[in-house]
């Protein structure tokens, strides 16, 4: 069939030129392939059942991006194929000249699309699976979960998913073809190769006020997300820098088009050097028309990078935090003296009986319920902390109350504070492994890690403010919080316990008893075993009589920890993948047609004596200032969307930002350096054919 | 004589209405069945546009052309796609090959886009080759060929459907004198051995000079029309140069 072999014959030709989109279409393919495979790898994972169910959430998660991704990827096949199109408007005319139908094109485009579609998936989903064998490494290590033995996987219900979403993209472009086909006219298609772009040199001044404007309005989207941050009320508030930022992205890089040629023409001396002039040129003259796509990548840049570097700041905090926050196997809390506040209880939804029989520790409590925790505890203490309606943040802040009200007005200042012996507090330090702290009959000391509790509870202290506790006057010994904490968590959001001397407590006030403690064993799997034990007796009819301690075991966080982090590196690592060869692959295909629209130019330049160095030199640059400029913007716009986001995310901790910033621009540089270099290579390649 | 491609009072503007520029102004002319017509204009003369209505590439603003008696600029889809595959044939000045398809594939295309079957095409494919002695060629690919191969390749892919009329675009453009000559001569051998009917717009007068009628137009009008006659081509290339010295203008370059 003749239209077949023309088809046949094309793609053979373009894979040639265009072997970076078929390239892209198969990471497309391949990546999506991936994440959607991704809880088939966990299969034969050991995992708990909890673990299990954030691992469900997490594919729940990755489905809804994927159809977000596949938006990206469908964007991107229209707009190349659109692109690719364009090229081959001669060919058409020519077919149209010898009588084929308009129809019959179209035919040949949707065999084309077919063709690139079956292969693109095949080659993709076979590189896809590939790719996830290596990705249950990487789940593996992720959920700390033994890989016992290598299982070839293979996810069917997500390569029927890659298919179908990729099905669907690629009949898009193929009504896009046929529409577009059916509405071109022979006589454009026959001259269109011919009209070469209209330049059109934009007035200078006009270019410098509107670059001065959109810097303005850019630095002022910038200070928004920085320093204004906390005047943002609303979660819509933040649109407006958005919008302000993408905007002003457009308008500079429409006058820097207009202005860089004229300001590098005035320096004489270095735009009649060597082939500067050319090279110059050809830049100005494509900017001037690429300058929303140049916008576009940019903003994809912009997003990836800020992505990247947060989801992996986040993951390493957390991994991080987890060491130090959860030091020790088990702790075990329950609520004492209750009928004291039967109200507040009662609105917390105690019942009756659970509140007027919480007289007991919680190692009591347990053995009420038939259960010897202490036998499974290797090493363990008990602890009580205490609280008086007379103690709350309205006492602590005392003088600087006012002023930090009408700062923060919506905190809690009637909770009563967390008061806890200094003896008993350096015994839950001695065994967590931190700072421990002496105090005088006369002093108090509040320990926090809470960021944003620690400065407005550090204003107080450094006033010096005075307490009033069960008749006793106490002084801060510091004039700052101290670094500490109590209970066990995945995060820092202790917002501060208050150490006295053990003498001015009075054990009435007793309001939590801790049990804390370090496991006998040490297998996961007889821990795992204990603690559903324990869970297993809120099933007991006891439970509604009386209120059976809670539990926060390092296993429990851990595995909440796990599953948020990884959830979020995977997210992070899909959507920055995408985007990034996305916009890779934009410029790539742009800078490659040029280069065969500039076939004929090269040949002149060497013509006139250019020599090969030189134009391989200009071609270089030429690219590079393509892909250097968005990639320049898009970082600075990144140091100050990184720097909002970690203020967003701040409870998660930022301590490890750097290194994800140099994983996020390894990333970068490996990915988007690499399409730079094929584009090259293959630009290269195309403008040394003639000889 | 039948005529073969008959031109009535046909207009062709082109801008908008505050700047209107006519590129043929209410022109006429006929062609009979194996005559070889040139025709010759300064740049801007029309003569391009004047091609262009007529190979339905472009589209008149009033008037009538009439192929084998069926006014073109009332077609439309198929039957437009039915009149370019197999009443015309076009030969431009770039050729326009198609770089994915060797020579043979290139003059195939014609014949398959018809639906002939394969051993026909084999057969007539070999034969225009033949006329147009360009054999050696057909294996290969455009790049590989020269200026004078690439003219006589789509010269072959013109004419293998036997069409009503051969249309042609300044032909000999990017060729130098040997090939030119070489091509014309083909040219010649298919108006006269195969009768067919060939329309060729040139502003060479050497080119011009080897068709049986030379049609001058100046500002979208005809300006003049010279036949051969029993002239020798010499003698018919000092009449069109005649014309053209009276002409003036850009045409001067000719000579």
């Amino acid at each position: 069939m003749m239209l077949c072999k023309l088809s046949f014959k094309n793609i053979k030709k373009s894979i040639k030129d265009y072997a970076i989109y078929f390239f892209t279409l198969i990471l497309g393919v391949a990546i999506f392939y991936v994440f959607n495979a991704l809880d088939s790898q966990t299969v034969m994972l050991e995992v708990s059942s909890f673990t299990q169910e954030l691992i469900e959430l997490m594919m729940t998660m990755l489905s809804s991006v994927s159809v977000f991704v596949s938006f990206v990827l469908g964007f991107l096949i229209i707009y190349a194929s659109r692109f690719l199109m364009k090229k081959r408007n001669q060919e058409f005319g020519i077919y149209l000249t010898l009588g084929m139908s308009k129809r019959k094109i179209s035919m040949i485009l949707f065999l084309e699309t077919l063709l690139i579609g079956i292969l693109s998936l095949v080659v993709g989903l076979g590189v896809g699976v590939i790719l996830s064998q290596f990705m249950s490494l990487l789940v593996a290590n992720m959920f700390e979960a033994n890989l016992t033995k290598f299982t070839f996987v293979f996810s069917t219900s997500a390569c029927i998913k890659t298919i179908i979403y990729f099905s669907i993209m690629y009949l898009l472009v193929m009504i896009f073809n046929t529409v577009s086909v059916s509405h071109c006219k022979l006589i454009d298609l026959l001259n269109g190769a011919k009209t070469s772009e209209k330049i059109k040199l934009k007035n200078p001044y006009l270019c410098t006020i509107i670059f001065i404007i959109s810097c303005f309005v850019l630095g002022r989207a910038y200070y928004i997300v920085t320093h204004d941050f906390l005047t943002l009320q609303e979660v819509q508030d933040i649109l407006i820098p958005i919008v302000m930022g993408m905007v002003s992205t457009f308008f500079l890089f429409w006058s820097l088009s207009g202005l860089i040629l004229r300001m590098v023409q005035s320096l004489k001396k270095y735009y009649y050097k060597g082939l500067n002039s050319f090279t110059l040129r050809q830049f100005s003259s494509k900017i001037n028309t690429t300058v929303f796509s140049t916008t576009i990548i940019c903003l994809m840049l912009f997003v990836t990078i800020c992505l990247l570097s947060s989801c992996l700041t986040m993951k390493n905090s957390m991994n991080a935090n987890i060491k130090k926050l959860a030091p020790v196997d088990a702790m075990f809390a329950t609520n004492m003296n209750m009928d004291r506040y039967y109200d507040k209880y009662r609105r917390y939804g105690y019942n009756d009986s659970q509140i007027q029989n919480s007289h007991y520790t919680a190692k009591e409590m347990f053995e009420l319920f038939d259960f010897d925790i202490t036998s499974y505890l290797k090493d363990y203490i008990e602890v009580n902390t205490y609280a008086t309606p007379d103690l709350t943040m309205n006492h602590t802040l005392g003088s600087k109350l006012d002023s930090i009200r009408t700062q923060f007005p919506f905190l809690a200042y009637d909770t009563m504070e967390s008061i806890m012996k200094v003896s008993d507090y350096n015994r839950v330090a001695k065994l967590y492994g931190i700072q421990e702290y002496s105090l005088d009959d006369d002093e108090y000391l509040i320990v926090a890690d809470f960021k944003s509790m620690v400065s407005i509870r550090n204003i107080a202290l450094e006033s010096g403010e005075v307490i009033h506790l069960f008749g006793h006057t106490l002084k801060p010994k510091y004039t700052s919080c101290q670094d500490g904490f109590l209970e066990m968590s995945s995060n820092h959001i202790n917002t501060g316990i208050i150490l006295v001397a053990d003498s001015v407590v009075e054990e009435d006030y007793l309001v939590q008893n801790y049990l804390i403690g370090n496991y006998k064993t040490t297998d996961r799997k007889e821990i795992t075993e204990i603690e559903n034990r324990i869970n297993g007796l809120s099933k007991d009819s006891k439970a509604n009589e009386y209120l059976l301690p809670s539990g926060s075991t390092k296993l429990d966080i851990k595995e909440a920890t796990v599953g948020l982090s990884s959830m979020v590196t995977f997210i992070g690592l899909y959507l920055g993948m995408i985007f990034l060869i996305s916009s890779a692959a934009i410029l790539g295909l742009k800078e490659l047609s040029e280069s065969s629209d500039n076939k004929e130019r090269f040949r002149m330049l060497r013509k006139i004596g250019a020599d090969e160095r030189l134009l391989n030199q200009t071609l270089f640059r030429q690219i590079a200032i393509f892909f250097a400029l968005p990639l320049l913007l898009a970082c600075i716009h990144s140091i100050f969307g990184i720097m909002f986001a970690q203020q967003v995310l701040e409870v998660f901790g930022n301590e490890q930002l750097l290194p994800s910033i140099i994983m996020t621009a390894i990333f970068l540089i490996f990915i988007y350096g690499g399409y730079f270099l094929i584009t090259y290579f293959c630009s290269k390649r195309i403008i040394k054919e003639q000889d | 004589m039948e005529s073969i491609l008959k031109v009535e009072k046909i207009e062709k503007y082109y801008g908008s209405r505050s700047s209107l520029t006519k590129a043929i102004d209410r022109l006429s002319f006929e062609v009979s069945k194996g005559e070889f017509v040139a025709i010759m204009g300064a740049s801007g003369s029309g003569k391009t546009t004047l091609l262009n209505v007529i190979s339905t590439i472009d589209r008149v603003t009033s008037g009538h052309i009439y192929v084998g008696g069926e006014d073109i600029t009332k077609l439309k889809g198929n039957h437009l796609n039915q009149f370019r595959r197999e009443e015309l044939g076009f030969i431009f000045q770039d050729f326009n090959l198609l770089d994915t398809l060797t020579a043979y594939e290139n003059i195939a295309l014609a014949l398959s886009i018809q639906n002939v079957k394969s051993s026909e095409i084999d057969r007539r494919v070999k034969q225009v080759a033949e006329q147009l002695d360009i054999k050696e060629v057909l294996p290969k690919y455009p790049y590989q060929m020269s200026g004078g191969q690439k003219q006589r390749v789509a010269s072959a892919r013109a004419i293998i459907t036997n069409p009503k009329l051969i249309l042609a675009d300044e032909p000999t453009g990017a060729l130098d004198s040997k090939s030119s000559r070489m091509l014309l001569e083909r040219f010649q051998y298919l108006n006269q051995a195969l009768e067919a009917t060939i329309l060729m717009v040139t502003h060479d007068a050497f080119t011009a000079s080897y068709a049986s009628r030379v049609i001058f137009i100046k500002d979208g009008k005809i300006f003049k029309e010279i036949h051969k006659g029993q002239d020798s081509r010499k003698e018919f290339f000092d009449k069109i140069i005649d014309v053209v010295t009276l002409l003036g203008g850009d045409l001067n370059d000719a000579l």
